[in-house]
């Protein structure tokens, strides 16, 4: 345990130490701006001076103003503890049913998530076992769901929730459907190649013993596809998480964490969109956590880990 | 008991087009096999013993001649479970137990449940792996696995038993052993048994019946009746009758291989 802690805690200090870092010339110009404003000396004098000059000069000139950098109110680059701050009142300290809560703008996205992810695995596996069974389907759907992720979900998103909103259908089902749009494509090619991974000599077997092919694939195909299924989900659920946080963000949403990164970004509120950016993080990383954990299960219960 | 040859092949042919051109995998293959004889097929790689094998399980289909099992075509025998099929390798499903495994064919026939449980019991008793029912494949050795994949083809108690170099994969020690077992399972099962090997110790040791292959096109070079009496130990190996027969199985390979 100890040796698998400690890489991961210095690979954390190095990015705070980074973070910190960059925060210095990040802010530098706006914290010099509010030190002449409150009479200090600072050189060189004047903003329009300093706007051209570069920010790690400034930090050389101007020593003392490096501590405000790091607790400006509307920072370029908040520092990590203004984030942690900000990420500790929106989750502990407000109720969960407040609008201004991180949680509850992260279940809200959670939700469109999660059901964008149950719709694209079940559309995933339907289409690969279509295509694993059907010469057909193989030829022609596989080019069309590979199209479909050349285009960028940001010049979609917003198609689909107009689209769906003509017909009167909105809220959560328009914001699942871009999650699924994005979940269903690693699922597809996960699973067709894992239903494919059978070999002859195991197909030869059940061709022996005059098996038909829902046997085949009951008890050979869908079996051998679980290593192949479980390393698509992490990927599904990760996408269909960037999916619902986008399709938050073209509607201009009230609620979830794409409205929290819109609203933040409207008000210059950097910290705020920090602490969203990081309260995805955090959720991509649990939701992720938890489908290994399955995995896990599942695989040392069929004798596979 | 008939006197119907239980697998007869009359000039059968198999042969593959590639893109450099036809192979000849079988060529005017012509054998009798008759009900509780034990059939060795020997001969180089490439001689087409291990497609005769698989022609016979309805695998390959042959391009000429003809060929029944148990009278019938050998789809109609596949499909009637008329055989079981031994692979060169043990091929258990890693997310079965070894009963698990063994129970795989009687799922797929529809066996009852607890015919299941019976039978998957005998056939472990049968290759002496009664403790191993549990277990996941990978927590056994490979001659176990083997034994394991032995007794998944028995498991349906089919008259025929078709083997493709089973314990190919195997050590010496090991494969002595399970040779042994293996007559003593034939000679208490009195069950059909064709067993394609690379080994000329192996096939005389166990066969009835040699038959030596030559390659290019694959056909039958000769094929040997052996008088050796049922009931073998393994020290029969030292006897002058074995070496005899040995000597006439390695004759025949070198003729089949021509000039080369």
């Amino acid at each position: 345990m100890r040796c698998s802690v400690f890489p991961v805690i210095a690979v954390i200090c190095g990015l705070m130490a980074m973070w910190y870092i960059a925060v210095v010339p990040m802010n530098i110009k706006m914290a010099l701006t509010d030190a002449e404003r409150s009479g200090m000396v600072v050189t060189p004098s004047g903003a329009k001076e300093r706007r051209d000059r570069s920010a790690i000069l400034l930090v050389a000139q101007n020593p003392f103003a490096i501590k405000a950098t790091f607790s400006l109110e509307r920072p370029r680059l908040p520092a990590p503890h203004q984030v942690a701050i900000e990420l500790w009142n929106s989750t502990v300290n407000k109720k969960i049913t407040s609008k201004r809560s991180l949680i509850f703008h992260g279940w809200i996205t959670l939700s469109a998530t999660l059901l964008g992810f149950a719709i694209g695995t079940g559309l995933g596996t339907l289409l690969a076992v279509g295509i694993v069974y059907s010469r057909a389907m193989d030829m022609s759907v596989m080019p069309w769901a590979i199209a479909s992720q050349t285009i960028p979900i940001l010049a979609i998103a917003p198609m689909i929730i107009v689209v769906l909103n003509s017909i009167g259908v909105q809220g959560l089902l328009p914001k699942a459907i871009i999650s699924a749009y994005l979940s269903f494509f690693p699922v597809v090619v996960g699973m067709v190649k894992g239903l494919r991974s059978p070999d002859h000599m195991q197909l030869d077997l059940l061709k022996t013993y005059s098996a038909n092919s829902s046997q085949g694939f009951w008890k050979l195909r869908l079996p051998s596809s679980m290593p192949y299924l479980f390393a698509s989900l992490k990927i599904g659920i990760a996408a269909s998480l960037v999916g619902a946080i986008v399709g938050e963000l073209p509607t201009g949403a009230v609620r979830g964490l794409g409205a929290r990164l819109l609203s933040g970004s409207y008000y210059g509120q950097t910290i705020q969109i920090w602490s969203a950016l990081l309260g995805a993080a955090f959720l991509a990383a649990a939701l992720v956590a938890i489908i290994g954990l399955a995995q896990r299960i599942t695989l040392k219960r069929m004798g596979m880990a | 008991m008939t006197n119907e040859p239980v697998i007869s092949a009359q000039d059968l042919s198999l042969t593959f087009e590639t893109n450099d051109g036809p192979v000849h995998a079988l060529k005017n293959i012509n054998l009798d096999i008759s009900k509780g004889e034990f059939v060795s097929f020997i001969g180089p790689s490439g001689c087409g013993k291990t497609t005769f094998l698989r022609v016979m399980a309805d695998l390959e289909k042959p391009t000429g001649g003809q060929i029944t099992i148990n009278g019938v075509s050998p789809e109609a025998a596949r499909n009637a479970r008329a055989y079981g099929y031994v692979f060169q390798a043990a091929g258990l499903y890693p997310w079965r137990t070894i009963g698990g495994n063994i129970r795989l064919p009687l799922e797929i026939m529809g066996y009852s449940k607890s015919d299941q449980a019976k039978r998957v019991q005998d056939v472990l008793k049968l290759v002496e792996l009664s403790d191993f029912e549990k277990k996941f494949p990978w927590q056994l050795s490979g001659g176990m696995q083997q034994r394991a994949s032995i007794a998944r083809a028995l498991a349906f108690d089919a008259d025929i038993l078709l083997m493709d170099e089973p314990f190919g994969a195997l050590d010496e020690i090991v494969r002595d052993h399970l040779n042994e077992q293996l007559l003593d399972l034939w000679r208490r099962t009195n069950k059909t048994i064709g067993f394609v090997t690379h080994s000329i110790p192996e096939a005389v040791y166990l066969s009835t019946k040699i038959v030596v292959m030559s390659p290019r096109p694959g056909r039958i070079s000769d094929v040997i009746d052996s008088p050796l009496p049922a009931d073998r130990p393994l020290e029969i190996r030292d006897t002058p009758e074995f070496i005899e027969i040995a000597q006439r199985v390695r004759e025949g390979l070198r003729a089949g291989h021509g000039p080369e």
